[in-house]
């Protein structure tokens, strides 16, 4: 099934990765186009760890940034409702236009590197929390803050101690949305040299090997299981009342 | 290229796309132009409308009977949140390096990232339709088939709509990527800057975004065409 070009440049990249190793021969070596070789593996498991760090960096700064945008857009829209549907828009256009895309369409102005994937990744997360933050607004009961307003609190208040912290569940289902999605898509940053774990997937302009792409895939699976989790108890934790309601 | 003004550099791209030009990187090449452009264009449309009519057949069925079921919500809230984790990086790479290159491994690949959104919101798009309003259609004698088909599906558009749309977005943006298994599409300018210089990745750029927008309008413009008169009015 493997065209000769392909099986050929796999080759390539296998050899070039096998380099820094002393010169011992592997099994693996003359087939790199093994499904998974657990020799490799356990002998190269240390060129994950910088990739790792990138990837996270990458995530971590494009949500903060992401999620700070969206929560001053959203409560932004929240006190003047018509500005949603143009919010709403924008936000959907960022989030249509493919990532890969967007390195691009950004490439002129802020060149190669991680700053143009940050941006991009960032803007990709507005709509998802800017959506969500905004469901979250919308369904706090008229009810609740009325009985704020009774007991003389002001707008702000309300918004911080009353419509935030009701709002909380919807707020951060959509921050694991966003985070799940941005840990698989950074991947793609390794197009405009922003590092990460899409380099052990398709580094030095080829496609690398099953091996190494099983480790990142691995390693990405389980960075958005740690996050997603990690997320969950946040919510339960700033939540209590929820709990409450359950048992 | 991070000294050249944008503006230039738009102008570069815009040129790229409408009028061939030669390389200058591989020297003698000619790239670029209005045709190639085209041909890329409906290569990815190919591509993208391929794996999505895939996923439709395999998840807008099976949703839908679970949601009128009412079984396996598990299952899917895992598979919706398992699904947006999956690199779509590492599913071409995988495919490429261990089944095959082509349309015919590329298609079903794209297929896998659209299966989860479509399937669970034609789960949830039904399971929201009024358990009233369904058991009203089965004192008039409908036969469960009929109560999916003439009841549950169109009360439930607007949530299988936006699956489909995200689905739409998702494999788009993945068909991108599709040179690096073989199925020349808009990427090609991307990925081979080699070839196509900066220019030529700008002009990629703005292709893809342009289709991705147009595919997202269009889909969004048949939700609202789909959707029932008697719902917009409840929304409205």
């Amino acid at each position: 099934m493997n065209s000769p070009l392909l099986l050929a440049a796999a080759g390539e990249v296998g050899s070039d990765f096998f380099k820094e190793r002393s010169s011992d021969t592997l099994p693996c070596q003359a087939k790199p186009n093994e499904v998974f070789c657990f020799d490799w593996a356990r002998e190269n498991i240390d060129r994950f760890g910088t990739p790792t760090v990138q990837h996270l960096e990458l995530v971590l700064i494009s949500l903060l940034l992401g999620f700070a945008v969206a929560f001053a857009l959203s409560l932004l829209a929240h006190r003047r409702k018509w500005l949603q549907p143009p919010l709403l828009g924008a936000t959907g256009v960022l989030y249509t236009i493919p990532s890969i895309a967007f390195f691009f369409l950004l490439l002129p102005v802020t060149g190669i590197g991680k700053d143009t994937a940050i941006i991009a990744l960032a803007a990709y997360t507005l709509q998802i929390i800017y959506r969500n933050t905004m469901l979250g607004l919308d369904n706090v009961p008229s009810s609740a803050k009325e009985a704020a307003r009774g007991m003389g609190y002001t707008d702000r208040q309300i918004l911080w101690r009353v419509e935030l912290p009701l709002a909380t569940p919807e707020i951060i289902a959509g921050l694991r949305i966003a985070v799940v999605s941005t840990i698989a898509i950074a991947t793609l940053a390794v197009f405009i040299g922003g590092g990460g774990l899409g380099t052990q997937i398709y580094g030095g302009g080829n496609l690398t090997f099953p091996t190494s792409i099983f480790i990142a895939l691995a390693i990405v699976l389980l960075m958005a299981l740690l996050f997603d989790l990690v997320l969950l108890t946040v919510q339960r934790l700033t939540t209590p009342w929820r709990k409450a309601r359950q048992t | 290229m991070t000294g050249s003004l944008p503006l230039s550099s738009l102008g570069g791209a815009i040129e790229f796309i409408f009028s061939e030009q030669t390389s200058n990187v591989t020297g003698g090449q000619k790239v670029g132009g209005f045709e190639q452009a085209m041909e890329l264009t409906l290569n990815q449309l190919e591509v993208t409308v391929l794996a999505l009519a895939l996923a439709l057949v395999v998840a807008l069925p099976l949703g839908l009977y679970l949601g009128h079921k009412g079984k396996g919500e598990f299952i899917l809230v895992g598979l919706a949140n398992g699904g947006r984790a999956i690199p779509e990086l590492a599913v071409i790479a995988l495919v490429a390096a261990l089944i095959g290159v082509g349309l015919v491994t590329v298609a079903p690949a794209l297929a896998i990232l659209g299966i989860p959104p479509i399937l669970t919101n034609a789960y949830v798009g039904v399971r929201q339709v009024d358990r009233a309003t369904v058991d009203a259609a089965r004192g008039m004698g409908m036969s469960e088939l009929e109560i999916i088909r003439k009841v549950e599906l169109p009360l439930a558009v607007p949530t299988v709509m936006g699956g489909i749309r995200g689905a739409t977005i998702a494999i788009v943006a993945t068909a991108t990527i599709a040179p690096l298994a073989g199925v020349e599409t808009l990427g090609d300018f991307i990925i081979n800057a080699s070839i196509y210089g900066d220019d030529g990745r700008l002009a990629g750029a703005i292709l893809v975004a342009v289709l991705a927008l147009t595919l997202e309008g269009l889909l969004a413009l048949l939700q609202r065409r789909l959707t029932s008169d008697g719902l917009k009015v409840k929304t409205a």
